[in-house]
């Protein structure tokens, strides 16, 4: 029987515990506001004794996903974190991870990428390693970024999946806000996590094999990369299955996509992470004055759950897309993008709209989310027409 | 440290069937290489280049031993990787403590000296049990030809051309062994193809420290330095009698020269059967040939100065 | 550590391949001819060969082949014809002859 201890930490204390937790046996490890706590809060681990890591203080964060990538294929569960600067620069390790279809478990706390330079929470850094082939967990809580790190190694480490994961959390405001969280012991985790058992490591130095190997020259390369897809396809199912379990333990719900009010919603705010906090406070508030207000949260983005999300959406009069990264050049948003494209082939399809916000750490103030569903109910109305994307709260 | 007869007792563990040149330096280089591991199990990882792509083609191949090709620039990174793993494992108590591998990271000079100078500094300085060889043939020479900054002075490359404006390579040659020397590494070395003893005495040296250690092997290539198949072995000799490519190693901080060279012949000798100087005995650039040899010697005089300064 | 059979790997499904593009094994290029680049390969005459075995340690190619101590033949299958081994063979005891030559007692 699990038990729950009931904590009031950060988000990355969260993700630190749950490292822990986990018992990788390599963290590399490189400093990126805002995620260094995490790699600090590790570190005080290794040196408490209370983990067995092999904690590799690498040079940059290109290396430490090299090292990630050196280190599973040797055989070890291999654990990371990272934001913005230093997702970007190992973004060819990215693709390589998953190309070499190894297990490695990364939190990323989501910060605008430069220029111009800047700290805070967005989503370009994430959205940007989107095609990477890796499974991207989002958080919008301390609580679920514990949940997804831990459930995210499992899903990884299955032998139907066999794929890098993230688990991301918003940067600042959940990286580094003090929230309500339940921390689970860690024999439960341990037992729930288990062994990860590699196949072909480099430490079985008996069955010698080759790992990154050249397939161009005409080599099956095409054929690699369609397993690669079979496997993040495969992926939806075994993320469902331990996610249930996960609930099951812990008593916390878990899905893919989570609903507000989704049942007869009319006005729908699709986001992802914390402001999908700020967009049901105030759904709230628009339920109480008699709109039927919905929140439909993207937890899981890769896979992305098109099925799911336009089943949720499909019957709305109008949907508000929130998305605070850019696909510069794009109609819209990435988050946009999937989910016009999720509801292409329904014959019944609502007005959908995008807005970009947010980036940089820009205040999603309350009257923001007000101002979209009062959009919505005057595009449903016929009063405004739909129009292009909108910089919500931009000068 | 073996003769030769008990070197060839050992397993060679690059197979042949790989796709270098005829000729090529690298290989050869491998080969003497892990020839110095002797028989404790060796986990390999190298650098895109040449020995990696020509080892790699899809399904085959070369390496008997485990290998990971990663990237260009993080041939040392991936294997600080690999090497921590080893230790991560035998803390968890999944490899018995007692169990002996060697990891060895290979690299041509330019994802080593360029590209893969920050990943390699970075493992060197973490202080991972490993062993770095760059097998160093003075160009991008996978990519055809391009110069890297271990290129020799005055060399031709495709992009330090040779015309009417500029004579081939106008920068000197980066000194990448001081470099990692200066990392208080317990080991580095500077090891020539054509000096077999020499290289498995040090390839030796370097799997048997516990620690980084570091190898600049000089190899030849035929293609790219426009000389014969069947000349590597000659001319990364006559750089090392020319004073091109003093060997020796720093141990502990203490340098040594481990091949002395009485009677430097003039770089001539090494410049001669390589295509890639040919311009350099052009009339006109008798004062070209005057900087090479100033700045081979200038070089000289500086590693004899470490190598004497114990004395 | 059993074969891994390729013969067929043109007809492999994206499935089929091991994960991960990994080459489950080690040293199978041995089944890989690079004979066929070369158009001289070297000779060795046994009666001048004084078995010192800088041929083997000079080889590129993993092609001078060694058994106790001693040099017996070259891999025909893998050696380029590079001519290293015949340039450095200090008692002239390694020729290149053309490939394809039929002279009688070429090895």
């Amino acid at each position: 029987m699990p038990t729950q201890k009931v904590v009031a930490t950060t988000g990355n204390t969260m993700v630190a515990e749950a490292m822990r937790q986990c018992a990788p046996d390599v963290v590399p490890a490189y400093p990126i506001t805002p995620q260094t706590t995490i790699v600090e809060e590790f570190a005080k681990f290794v040196a408490q004794g209370r983990v067995h890591t092999e904690y590799v203080t690498v040079e940059s964060e290109h290396s430490a996903m090299s090292a990630c990538v050196g280190a599973s294929a040797a055989g070890a569960r291999v654990m990371t974190a990272t934001s913005s600067q230093g997702l970007a620069l190992m973004w060819e390790e990215l693709h390589i991870a998953a190309g070499l279809r190894l297990p490695i478990v990364m939190a990323n706390a989501n910060r605008a990428l430069a220029a111009p330079i800047n700290i805070h929470c967005d989503h370009s850094d994430i959205m940007g390693a989107r095609d990477t082939g890796w499974i991207i967990y989002f958080a919008e809580t301390a609580q679920e970024a514990y949940d997804n790190t831990i459930m995210a190694l499992r899903v990884a480490e299955h032998p139907e999946v066999m794929l890098p994961a993230m688990s991301t959390l918003d940067g600042f405001i959940t990286t580094h806000s003090i929230d309500r969280a339940e921390l689970m012991d860690d024999e439960s985790v341990k037992a729930f996590v288990g062994d990860y058992k590699p196949e072909n490591a480099l430490l079985d130095v008996e069955n010698p094999t080759t790992h990154g190997s050249f397939s161009g020259l005409g080599g099956p390369y095409f054929e690699f990369k369609k397993s690669q897809r079979n496997a993040i396809d495969r992926s939806m199912a075994v993320i469902k299955d331990v996610g249930a379990e996960w609930t099951k333990l812990s008593g916390r719900p878990f899905d893919v996509i989570e609903g507000w009010g989704m049942e007869d919603a009319e006005y729908i705010i699709v986001a992802i992470g914390s402001t999908a906090g700020n967009a049901r406070h105030v759904a709230r508030e628009m339920r109480a004055e008699g709109v039927k207000a919905g929140v439909l949260k993207v937890r899981v983005f890769r896979p992305f759950p098109f099925a799911e999300i336009a089943d949720a959406i499909k019957d709305a009069k109008a949907v508000a897309v929130l998305d605070r990264s850019e696909s510069f050049g794009a109609e819209g948003g990435p988050l946009f993008l999937e989910v016009r494209s999720a509801l292409y082939d329904h014959d019944k399809r609502p007005a959908l709209v995008n807005y970009i916000y947010g980036l940089g750490g820009a205040d999603v103030k309350l009257e923001l989310m007000r101002r979209v569903f009062s959009d919505l109910v005057d595009i449903a109305d016929g009063v405004i027409e739909p129009g292009r994307l909108v910089y919500l709260g931009a000068r | 440290m073996a003769n030769i007869r008990e070197l060839s007792d050992r397993a060679d563990r690059l197979a042949g069937g790989h796709r270098l040149c005829a000729g090529c330096g690298a290989s050869i280089a491998v080969r003497q290489v892990l020839l110095g591991a002797g028989e404790t199990p060796v986990v390999a990882g190298c650098a895109t280049g040449c020995l990696e792509v020509s080892t790699t083609i899809y399904p085959y191949t070369s390496w008997r031993t485990p290998f990971i090709h990663n990237a260009f620039e993080n041939s040392a990174a991936t294997i600080s990787g690999v090497e921590a793993a080893f230790k991560g494992l035998k803390a968890a108590g999944k490899i018995p403590a007692d169990k002996r591998v060697k990891f060895v990271a290979f690299g041509g000079d330019g994802g080593t000296y360029d590209i893969g100078l920050q990943s390699l500094s970075g493992a060197m300085e973490r202080g991972h049990d490993m062993v770095y060889v760059c097998y160093d043939n003075g160009a991008y020479m996978n990519t055809g030809i391009q110069r890297s900054s271990a290129t020799p002075f005055g060399a031709w490359a495709t992009t330090s051309e040779v015309g009417a404006a500029h004579q081939g390579k106008e920068q000197r040659r980066k000194d990448l062994t001081s470099i990692i020397a200066a990392h208080n590494v317990p080991y580095a070395a500077q090891a020539s193809v054509s000096h077999w003893k020499d290289l498995t005495d040090k390839a030796e040296k370097a799997f048997a420290v516990e620690g980084p250690a570091f190898i600049n092997v000089l190899a030849p290539c035929p293609r790219g330095w426009r000389s014969k198949p069947e000349s590597t072995i000659e001319i990364a000799k006559a750089a090392v009698q020319t004073g091109f490519w003093p060997l020796f190693e720093v141990v502990d901080g203490d340098w040594k020269q481990t091949v002395k060279v009485m009677n430097r012949k003039p770089i001539e000798e090494f410049l001669k059967s390589q295509g890639r100087f040919a311009h350099l005995f052009k009339p006109g650039n008798e004062g070209l040939l005057v900087e090479v040899q100033a700045e081979v010697d200038r070089y000289w005089e500086y590693v004899q100065n470490r190598c004497n300064c114990g004395q | 550590m059993s074969k891994w059979d390729v013969s067929d790997i043109n007809q492999w499904k994206s499935d089929q391949f091991p994960r991960g593009a990994v080459i489950p094994t080690g040293g199978n290029s041995d089944e890989y001819v690079t004979g066929g680049w070369r158009s001289e390969r070297p000779y060795r005459d046994d009666d001048k060969c004084t078995q010192c075995l800088l041929c083997w340690v000079f080889c590129p190619d993993t092609s001078a082949m060694v058994k106790d101590q001693k040099v017996y033949d070259f891999d025909l299958e893998h050696c380029k014809g590079c001519g290293i081994c015949a340039h450095e063979c200090p008692a002239d005891a390694i020729e290149m002859v053309p490939e394809g030559c039929e002279l009688p007692g070429v090895k």
